[in-house]
């Protein structure tokens, strides 16, 4: 047994079509089983709401007299990219102004959906056909031929959950992550989510039409970074007939600006397999919470977890119970996914089949970069002294090897701290000319032989210190790195 | 309800927290503290029918005491019902209502603003 999307369609023209959305379609399958659920239903449609970064917005703002072709443009002040045709560019959601402390692109496309008109300001570089050379200008949707949405990566299948093993707080894309494991945060609806509806991608592909911000939008690709099960998709829309209730700036602090923005898939429940896959439950979605104290590109996985558990609002780490935060709004993609189901049955909305599959199967590729610059590449010979050096032998050694920083080992050689050239002075202006370990730092800040040397800038930025002595796991000193051995690396 | 306490050099020394529990035999519960030798500041809870009780107390022994009603405000015109509120808070003042909405349940806020600090829409204000 098949049903087409044309009998689909029929029935939304003739008002008797079946919608229901993907919660409710959990509880009918549940209920009656998929057979009958697939006699019964149409079309199932399902919705997300969450920070989407890789969107933004194609313009077209028309031609001034005399005109101009625009080198460089900004709206409101944000930046939008124009090495493209004279008087077209693209805004992006992420797109910091130039002015405004925590406002962007994501801030400037909301206003214009808003109706509220916005400053354009451009420069180009003269020509015989563009002589003009600068423009401001005040401009609403209204006044510009084309205004499309498009995104190249969006509504995340499912997405890495996020927690935060070190001893302090990070501010994140993936919002605030407190210490030692002190929270978790992810990011998707789980199982009202499009793609978890469809993960075969049987009915979502390119040119299925969808619900876009409240207008209406279409799928014209996977999206970037599409890895199933974590798929993404590109799609667009017309920005002239969107809402702003379903769009939302924010800014992620510490992070930056990017959109919120609603999406909803409706799927057509063409065969008992398609009613199957709808009634996918959060329990069997599952992904994985990974630690973003190790900043890295291949961070650590502390856990696998199902979105049933991410929801509950608690999950167990390391025997203790960690709260959870969500950054996508599952109030709103229900909003959306309700929405999408009474435009359907107000016969506003059909639905469209694909002209082509999104692939099933796709792996992403970490950046072929030269090489990583490691720490151990760049340090130099740490000199060491024991805690029980005197001052004088400091401030002697200090002078003969010309260096800044004395690691301070015991014994076996394990580091047990610091000992600077500041400290040394110190110890002379308070006339406390004594041993080492009087006047040494005990909290020493380290670096590992094999982390980018980014990381060991970054800390060094951080506790506003010049120097991290290079240790392996037993603690054990291996060297030293600078921030001159740095800023040489900056200036080869 | 929540009360912030205030203390100067003089009251910062006697143990007020104690005697005020001992005469009205109300339950101080300590949500935050940070006094010095100077000064100092504490934010605790008490039971509602005690309050006034206790406030005399530590009134006669010189402390401000300000209670701290509303707590945190939530802008829902701003609110887009994420919930990344609802794990920093200390207090568990924030949840998800049956259809998913983030309610506050503002009594039990001990001012601590970090939740203002987390916000991506600005929806929450602390007036102190």
């Amino acid at each position: 047994m098949k049903r087409s999307i044309e009998e689909i369609n029929e029935k939304i023209r003739r008002g008797d079509v079946c919608v229901v959305t993907a919660e409710e379609m959990k509880e009918i399958v549940e209920e009656i089983g998929a057979e009958k659920a697939f006699k019964e239903v149409d079309v199932v449609t399902t919705g997300t709401f969450g920070a989407m970064c890789s969107s933004g917005a194609f313009f077209n703002f028309g031609h001034s007299d005399p005109p101009i072709k625009m080198q460089k443009v900004w709206m409101n002040d944000v930046e939008a990219y124009t090495g493209i045709a004279a008087v077209d560019a693209y805004l992006g959601v992420t797109q910091l102004s130039e002015t405004r402390e925590d406002y962007g692109g994501a801030h400037v496309i909301e206003e214009l959906v808003s109706g509220r008109e916005i400053e354009l300001k451009a420069v180009g570089y003269g020509t015989d056909c563009y002589p003009k050379r600068s423009i401001i200008t005040e401009i609403s949707l209204e006044d510009i031929n084309q205004a499309v949405m498009v995104n190249p990566r969006n509504a995340y299948q499912r997405y890495k959950a996020a927690t935060n093993s070190s001893d302090r707080i990070l501010r994140t894309y993936m919002g605030t992550l407190l210490p030692h494991f002190g929270n978790v945060t992810f990011a998707g609806c789980g199982e009202i989510s499009p793609l978890n509806n469809d993960p075969e991608f049987r009915t979502i592909g390119v040119g299925t039409r969808i619900f876009l911000c409240g207008a209406k939008g279409y799928i014209i690709g996977e999206g970037t970074q599409h890895s199933p099960p974590f798929g993404t998709l590109m799609v667009k829309g017309n920005l002239k007939e969107m809402k702003p209730e379903f769009m939302k700036a924010i800014v992620i602090p510490g992070y930056g600006v990017t959109l919120c923005l609603g999406i909803g898939i409706p799927i057509p429940i063409i065969d008992v397999e398609m009613a199957e896959f709808t009634a996918v439950r959060d329990k069997d979605i599952y992904t994985e919470i990974i630690d973003f104290g190790v900043p890295r590109r291949d961070r650590p996985v502390v856990k696998r977890v199902s979105y049933a558990e991410l929801k509950s609002g608690k999950v167990e780490i390391n025997g203790e119970e960690v709260r959870v935060s969500s950054l996508s709004s599952y109030y709103m993609a229900r909003k959306v996914m309700i929405e999408l189901k009474k435009m359907i049955e107000r016969g506003e909305f059909l639905l469209s089949a694909p002209v082509e599959r999104l692939p099933t199967k796709s792996k992403l590729k970490p950046m072929r970069q030269k090489e990583i610059k490691v720490v151990k590449s760049v340090m130099t010979k740490a000199i060491t002294v024991t805690p029980d050096t005197s001052v004088e032998e400091v401030a002697r050694i200090i002078i003969q090897k010309n260096v800044n920083h004395l690691p301070v080992v015991d014994k076996s050689g394990r580091l047990v701290g610091i000992v600077t050239s500041w400290d040394v002075a110190k110890a002379v202006a308070m006339g406390k000319l004594g041993r080492v370990k009087d006047v040494m730092t005990r909290k020493v800040i380290t670096a590992l032989p094999d982390e980018p040397v980014e990381i060991a800038a970054r800390k060094m930025e951080r506790y506003n210190i010049s120097a991290l002595p290079v240790v392996d796991a037993k603690m054990r000193v291996l060297g030293l790195v600078t921030s001159e051995d740095l800023s040489r690396l900056l200036a080869r | 309800m929540i009360l912030r306490l205030r203390f100067d050099a003089k009251t910062s020394r006697k143990p007020v927290i104690s005697i005020a529990t001992l005469e009205t035999k109300a339950l101080i519960n300590i949500l935050r503290a940070d006094v010095g030798a100077r000064k100092g500041e504490m934010i605790v809870e008490v039971e509602d029918d005690k309050v006034k009780d206790v406030e005399e107390v530590l009134k006669r022994f010189g402390v401000e005491v300000q209670e701290l009603g509303e707590g945190i405000v939530k802008d829902d015109s701003l609110c887009i019902h994420c919930g990344l509120c609802i794990s920093v808070c200390p207090v568990e003042v924030f949840r998800f209502n049956e259809e998913w909405k983030v309610v506050a349940d503002t009594k039990k806020c001990i001012h601590c603003g970090f939740c203002v600090s987390v916000c991506v829409t600005k929806a929450l204000t602390l007036y102190t």
